[in-house]
C-alpha cells in the first residue's frame, strides 16, 4: 500500500487544507507521498517537504498546472497513479473538480468528502446534507478519496524532511484554456481555517450592512461567511457561502447573524465548537443548534457587540 | 447546438430525512421527491440557450425507477424537447451514471452535456467530471455563467477564492452552480404539452453498461445531534458567557 496526496496549490503557494488531507492519509497506515503540481513548483514543494509524516514530495511543473485546469492535471495524476493504492485530496473546489476525473480514468469510484477512516478500504462520509453518515467500503483496486478538512486535524507543517523528486509533466490535452480569475483578496483569515467565523444572512438586508459584521469579525480575528440567501442577493461574493453546497467550516466559535438555519446552512457549520445565533425570530431553527441564542434585532446587537469587545 | 441534460429524482430539499432504524439507509418511502435543484438549473440553462437561438434541441435523461418519469416530465414542461428514462430499480452510483451518460452521448451526439454539480442526496459531486473524463471532453464545473462562442463555451466557475473563467472546446461537459440562473416554474399549459412530448425508456443493459456498485454501504447512522443551548438576554450576557463559560474569546 502507498498513498498519494494531491496538494492544493493556489498561486504557487501550498494551501493549509493539504495538511488535513495528510492526516487522513496517515490514518490509512501506508507511506504518504505528496504531489505538488504548479506553474512553478519550488516554493510549494519546499513547504511540502517539511510537513510531518510525508515520505516524498513529487514536484511537477508546467504552464498547464498554473491554474489547476482539470484536464492536464488529471492526466498528470493518472500518469503517477501506478504506484499507489490510495489517492487523496482535501475536498477543496480544485480537488472536487479534478479528482472525479482521475477516478473515472482509473475506472474506480470516488469516495467524496470523508469524515473518518475506518480501515484502508472503509470510510465514513456525510450524505443528505450531513443528516446521515454512511460507512462505505470500496472494492476498487485504487481508492480515490476527498477529505473533509474540518474532520481531521492539520498535520504539523514542520518537522518533516521529505525528499523532493521532480516528475515529468504529462501531455496537455489542450481541451480548455484559462481566461481570467476574479479573486477576492482579503486580509482576514481564510473561512475554512479561521478560529472564529461570523456569518450574515438575508437578515443583513444589504451588502452595505456587512461592515457591521466585519468589525466584529476583525475584533475576534475571524473570517466572514454568509448564507446562500445573502450570496444570491449579491450582498457578498460566492466564496463566502457556508453550507451543504458551499464551504464547510468548524471553527471554535461560529456566530450566525440574521440566518434562519436551513438544513443546507447547518450542514456547513454544525460541527463548530460553540455556536452563537443572533436572530429577531425566536422560532428560527438556528436556535436549535445554538449554544447561545440572542433574540433581537441584529442592527442593535452588532454595534453593541462591537462595543463590548473593546478596542 | 444539441444539448443533453442529466436530471436526478431526489428527496425534496425541504424534507427532513430520517435514518432507518436498522441502519440500512434513509427512509424514502412516502417522502416528497423532486428534481435535484442543481439539475433544474441545468435544464433552465439549456432552455434559455434554446430560447436565445443558441441551442436547437434539448434531450433530458434520468437513470432511475419508473417513477423518475415524473422528473423527466417536469423537465419537458420547463422546455426540454424529448426525454430518455434509463430504467433501473438498483442503486446506480456516479461512475455507472457517467458510463450510461457516455453511451447516450455517443448515440445522441450532443455538443454539450449539462448536469448539476451535486445531487443533494448522495452529495457526491462527481458525475459530470467522470462523464467528461470518459468522453475525453473538457469540463466546466460549478458554472455561474455559460457563454457559447465559436466552437467553444466560455464558462465562469465558482471556486474557493472567487470566480474563474475558462474556455472549453466543444463538445464539453458543464455542471451548474446555484448562481447560474433561477429556474422557472412550468406553466399549466406547458405541463399539459409536456405529456405529449416523446419519452423513451431503455435499460442500462441495452446500453452495454455494467452498473454494479463499487461502493458498498455497510451502515447509515444519524450524526451526533446538537442540543439547543441557552438564550441570553442581551449582548453583555453573551460576551460574558463567551469569555467566562465557553472561553472562546
Ligand atoms: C440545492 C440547494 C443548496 C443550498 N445550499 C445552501 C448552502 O450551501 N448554504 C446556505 O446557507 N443555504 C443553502 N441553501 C439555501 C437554504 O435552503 C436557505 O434558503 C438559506 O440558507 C436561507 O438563508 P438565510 O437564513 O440567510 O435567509 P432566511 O431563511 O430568509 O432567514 C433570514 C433570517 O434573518 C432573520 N432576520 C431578519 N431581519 C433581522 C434583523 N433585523 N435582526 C435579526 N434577525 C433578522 C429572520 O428572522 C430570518 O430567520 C441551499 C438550497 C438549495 C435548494
Ligand atoms: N441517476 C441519475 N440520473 C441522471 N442524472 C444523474 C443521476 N445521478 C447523478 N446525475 C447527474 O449528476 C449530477 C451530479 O450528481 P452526483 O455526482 O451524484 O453528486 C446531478 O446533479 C445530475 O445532473
Amino acid at each position: 500500500m502507498r498513498t498519494l496526496v494531491i496538494a492544493d496549490i493556489d498561486g504557487g503557494a501550498l494551501k493549509p487544507a493539504t495538511l488535513n488531507a495528510v492526516t487522513a492519509a496517515r490514518q490509512i497506515g501506508a507511506p504518504v507521498d505528496l504531489l505538488v503540481a504548479a506553474g512553478s513548483a519550488k516554493a510549494a514543494a519546499d513547504a511540502a517537504a517539511t510537513i510531518a509524516g510525508v515520505d516524498a514530495v513529487l514536484a511537477a511543473e508546467a504552464p498547464a498546472y498554473e491554474h489547476a485546469l482539470a484536464e492536464p492535471l488529471a492526466a498528470l495524476i493518472l500518469s503517477l497513479a501506478g504506484g499507489y493504492t490510495h489517492i487523496l485530496a482535501p475536498a477543496t473546489a480544485s480537488a472536487k473538480n479534478v479528482l472525479p476525473r482521475v477516478a473515472a480514468l482509473l475506472d474506480v469510484a470516488q469516495v467524496s468528502d470523508i469524515v473518518a477512516v475506518e480501515s484502508p478500504d472503509t470510510f465514513v462520509r456525510p450524505i443528505y446534507a450531513g443528516n446521515a453518515l454512511a460507512t462505505v467500503q470500496s472494492s476498487d483496486a485504487v481508492k480515490v478519496v476527498t477529505v473533509r478538512t474540518t474532520a481531521f486535524e492539520a498535520a504539523p507543517a514542520t518537522g518533516g524532511a521529505a525528499q523532493v523528486r521532480p516528475v515529468e509533466a504529462a501531455g496537455d490535452p489542450g481541451l480548455s484554456r484559462f481566461v481570467s480569475a476574479q479573486i477576492v483578496k482579503s486580509e482576514r483569515p481564510e473561512l475554512t481555517a479561521a478560529r472564529v467565523v461570523v456569518s450574515g444572512g438575508r437578515g443583513m438586508a444589504s451588502g452595505e450592512n456587512f461592515p457591521l459584521l466585519e468589525k466584529v469579525a476583525d475584533k475576534l480575528g475571524g473570517a466572514v461567511g454568509a448564507s446562500r440567501a445573502a450570496v444570491d442577493a449579491g450582498f457578498v461574493p460566492n466564496d463566502y457561502q457556508v453550507g451543504q453546497t458551499g464551504k464547510i467550516v468548524a471553527p471554535e466559535l461560529y456566530i450566525a447573524v440574521g440566518i434562519s438555519g436551513a438544513i443546507q446552512h447547518l450542514a456547513g457549520m454544525k460541527d463548530s465548537k460553540v455556536i452563537v445565533a443572533i436572530n429577531k425570530d425566536e422560532e428560527a431553527p438556528i436556535f436549535q443548534v445554538a449554544d447561545y441564542g440572542l433574540v433581537g434585532d441584529l442592527f442593535k446587537a452588532l454595534p453593541e457587540l462591537d462595543q463590548a469587545l473593546g478596542g | 447546438m444539441k444539448l443533453l441534460c442529466a436530471v436526478k429524482r431526489v428527496v425534496d430539499y425541504n424534507v427532513k430525512i430520517r435514518v432507518k432504524a436498522d441502519g440500512s439507509g434513509v427512509e424514502t418511502a412516502n417522502v416528497k421527491m423532486s428534481m435535484n435543484p442543481f439539475d433544474e438549473i441545468a435544464v433552465e440553462e439549456a432552455v434559455r440557450l434554446k430560447e436565445a437561438g443558441k441551442a436547437t434541441e434539448i434531450v433530458v435523461v434520468t437513470v432511475g425507477p419508473t417513477s423518475a418519469q415524473e422528473t423527466l416530465r417536469t423537465a419537458l414542461a420547463m422546455g426540454a424537447d424529448r426525454a430518455i428514462l434509463v430504467q433501473t430499480d438498483a442503486e446506480v452510483q456516479p461512475l455507472a451514471v457517467a458510463k450510461i451518460l457516455k453511451a447516450l452521448a455517443e448515440k445522441e451526439q450532443p455538443q454539450a452535456v449539462l448536469l448539476g454539480k451535486q445531487a443533494i442526496d448522495d452529495d457526491s459531486n462527481q458525475t459530470g467530471q467522470m462523464l467528461a473524463a470518459l468522453l475525453g471532453w473538457p469540463q466546466g464545473t460549478f458554472a455561474s455563467k455559460v457563454v457559447p462562442g465559436d466552437g467553444a463555451l466560455t464558462v465562469t466557475r465558482e471556486i474557493d477564492g472567487g470566480l474563474e473563467t475558462v474556455e472549453l472546446k466543444l463538445p464539453a461537459v458543464v455542471t451548474t452552480d446555484l448562481r447560474l440562473n433561477e429556474p422557472r416554474y412550468a406553466s399549466l399549459p406547458n405541463i399539459m404539452k409536456a405529456k405529449k412530448k416523446p419519452l423513451e425508456t431503455v435499460t442500462a443493459d441495452s446500453l452495454g453498461v455494467d452498473v454494479t456498485p463499487r461502493l458498498t454501504t455497510l451502515k447509515v447512522a444519524e450524526p451526533p445531534s446538537r442540543k439547543a443551548g441557552v438564550k441570553v438576554p442581551d449582548v453583555a450576557a453573551l460576551v460574558d458567557r463567551l469569555k467566562n463559560e465557553a472561553k472562546v474569546i
